[in-house]
């Protein structure tokens, strides 16, 4: 008699889905502190994006540009609808503006630098503007901030650009905080604050609500700088296709729409992943919005939001946009999540690639802290070098690419150059499904 | 005695005109006609000139000011001597809301009331409002002295850091981490002088004053404090 008992094969343990690990361990991280998470960066869940577009490249119908021989031009025009000194642009990729405080000093300044030897422009932030900045970038766009730190008439007139900024990607709708531990003597001191007190950035200026009294902030701030500088108006990813119209409206020469890739210094984790519309999804909105008002290419439009190669430029560029910019691309080109220092980011609880706690000011690369000895890890002038070189193969790839659509001009790229992978796309992107003529929703309203 | 009409020139001749005086200019004394509510009068000056505008202003009036003393002897709009950085500014009338927001220098009077959110923001100007103020002012106020002789509205100082507030008259209510704070012989000091550069010398005493500042429990966010944000 056989006495052993029959196999019966067990169910695989089942993780759920919507439970998944990451899902409870938040659950135990909010009942253990009693607070939301507060991190760094855009959005880290898998959005419909510029991967789920193909160009379709050059055939018997379309015929291509030699590479290395045949011109292929990247420049660009900034601000040329009132402005009396508009910007010229060797590449159609900027610097998003990333505040001193948020950033280091020698951070800024490695942006400056990079920015300069590649010929664009980088951008002040939220807290005004840092000589080491001013001194290193030949293009610097000043930001003007619901917060207004460091603000000041000189600074308005030493920068060659002001971005008016009513809202960011990563949090539509939200204001900024920087905690008290990188508010240090020369922070505290350029934002009039105490030092080592979180800071709260306003979520709305100070003096003007709604898109009439936009309208005459700019009339100010073009009679302080007696119209030579180019007024852009930065949004986030909400509403495109109202917020480019009303910023049109409103007198704007160059609008800056941040889709919830885009990153920022500090916010709600829930509020980066759960408010706002992919860069996608906004780039035909704003463009839209343009060419309704007959206003496409001559106010100019900047897309940032997850911009990461030449692809990426090339792929905005063709659904209308002028130019894009860059800023969590540009800091990991610094150093940013390097894993040369994984032993760093594993004693913070983390990983190369995954550090997004930059508001701890404990950043191993230096880049995201006001701690003097881990800002002194970053060489500026090498630092500057690395942004500089990464931003000469995003503009290769991009002329790459458009050589193959026959275009000389990486600005002749067009939305019959591309075909979406997915549904989603090509919904989002206005451009057919590959391999059929269907756009879903042509026809549809906004 | 310059004169500039503003119907005739227009508003950017006149601040092109204002911003190109040489520092030795000895063309100090402007006077602006039918300003007719026009916005951003005499912004961004850099002078130690006297600029008068007969009549009100719109928005933006002696925006980002420096140095210049800048009166309008009507009302003003919104955001009148915003982001001033020094020098002085003065209505004669009233003010409409956000007057001074932002400012980190300088001396604004207003011999009437202000709107709302006067002072917002405000980094370390001085501002003497001879009337009352309205609701949320002085919200995230940074640096600097609010002077009212009248009464101030609701949520006065909400959220605010290091500025002073000093209300002669009824305070509506105070704004998150603000409370009344006890008055010493230095800010009596304080309130003397700055009455008398507010031209307000006679028309109240320090004495009659109560000072409103920072409670600094929402210096550093802490979740207990979750309910007063």
């Amino acid at each position: 008699m056989d006495d052993q008992k029959p196999h019966i094969p067990r169910t695989v343990p089942r993780q759920s889905w919507t439970f998944s690990p990451e899902v409870n361990a938040e659950i135990r991280r909010a009942a253990a502190t009693g607070i939301y998470d507060i991190r760094g960066g855009g959005s880290k869940r898998r959005l419909p994006h510029f991967d789920d577009l193909l160009f379709l490249g050059a055939s018997i119908s379309r015929y291509p540009l030699e590479g290395y021989r045949e011109k292929c031009a990247t420049d660009v025009w900034l601000g040329t609808r009132h402005a009396r000194r508009p910007i010229h642009l060797d590449i159609p990729i900027t610097i998003a503006g990333m505040s001193f405080g948020a950033l280091s000093g020698p951070a800024k300044e490695a942006l400056g630098r990079g920015a300069t030897l590649a010929g664009t422009s980088t951008t002040t932030g939220d807290g005004g503007m840092t000589e080491e900045e001013r001194g290193h970038s030949k293009i610097l766009v000043y930001q003007y901030l619901p917060s207004r730190s460091g603000m000041n008439p000189d600074d308005l007139r030493r920068a060659d650009a002001i971005e008016v900024v009513v809202g960011q990607g990563a949090k539509p709708g939200g204001g900024g905080m920087l905690l008290g531990q990188k508010i240090s003597d020369r922070v505290a001191e350029m934002r009039d604050l105490p030092k080592g007190i979180d800071q709260r950035s306003a979520c709305r200026h100070p003096d003007w609500t709604g898109p009439d009294d936009l309208e005459i902030k700019i009339l100010e701030l073009r009679e302080i700088t007696d119209w030579e500088k180019p007024v852009y108006v930065k949004v986030g990813g909400a509403r495109p296709y109202y917020d480019t119209a009303l910023a049109v409206k409103a007198g704007a020469d160059v609008v800056v729409v941040d889709g919830m890739q885009g990153g920022t210094a500090a916010t709600q984790d829930v509020f980066i992943e759960h408010v706002g519309l992919p860069t996608l999804a906004c780039v035909p909105l704003a463009v839209k919005a343009l060419q309704d008002l007959g206003m496409h290419r001559k106010v100019q439009l900047i897309v940032s939001g997850g911009i990461r190669s030449g692809a990426d430029v090339a792929k905005a560029l063709a659904l209308g946009a002028d130019a894009v910019s860059i800023g969590t691309a540009a800091m990991v080109a610094l150093g940013d999540n390097d894993p040369v220092y994984e032993e760093e980011y594993r004693a913070l609880g983390t990983t190369a690639g995954a550090y997004d706690d930059w508001h701890e000011g404990r950043d191993p690369a230096g880049i995201t802290t006001q701690d003097p000895v881990l800002a002194a890890r970053l060489d500026p002038i090498l630092g500057g070098r690395r942004l500089a070189n990464y931003l000469k193969v995003m503009t290769l790839e991009a002329q790459t690419i458009a050589r193959a659509c026959g275009k000389s001009h990486l600005h002749n790229l067009e939305p019959e150059d591309l075909v979406a992978l997915t549904v989603e796309a090509a919904a989002m992107a206005r451009v057919p499904l590959a391999g059929t003529d269907w756009i879903p929703g042509r026809g549809g309203g906004y | 005695m310059m004169r500039f009409d503003l119907a005739d020139g227009g508003l950017r001749a006149l601040n092109a005109a204002l911003h190109a005086l040489p520092p030795d200019t000895n063309e100090t004394e402007w006077e602006v006609l039918n300003p007719k509510g026009a916005h951003a009068i005499a912004v961004g000056l850099d002078a130690p000139i006297e600029v008068t505008v007969r009549g009100s202003a719109g928005y933006y009036l002696a925006g980002m000011n420096k140095r210049a003393t800048v009166r309008v002897t009507g009302s003003a709009g919104p955001g009148v001597a915003e982001n001033m950085m020094s020098g002085t500014v003065i209505v004669e009338g009233d003010a409409s809301q956000y007057a001074g927001a932002t400012g980190r220098g300088g001396l604004l009077v207003i011999k009437g009331n202000a709107a709302s959110r006067c002072g917002i923001s405000m980094k370390g100007i001085d501002i003497v409002v001879h009337g009352n103020v309205g609701h949320m002012s002085a919200f995230m106020a940074q640096k600097g002295n609010l002077v009212v002789l009248g009464d101030a509205g609701e949520a006065l100082g909400d959220s605010i850091y290091e500025a002073r507030l000093f209300v002669r008259g009824r305070v509506r209510s105070l704004g998150a981490d603000c409370i009344e704070k006890e008055m010493r012989p230095e800010h009596l000091a304080l309130l003397e002088d700055l009455l008398r550069r507010g031209l307000a010398e006679g028309k109240a005493r320090p004495e009659e004053f109560r000072r409103y500042g920072s409670a600094r429990r929402l210096y550093n966010f802490h979740i207990d404090n979750a309910s007063a944000y």
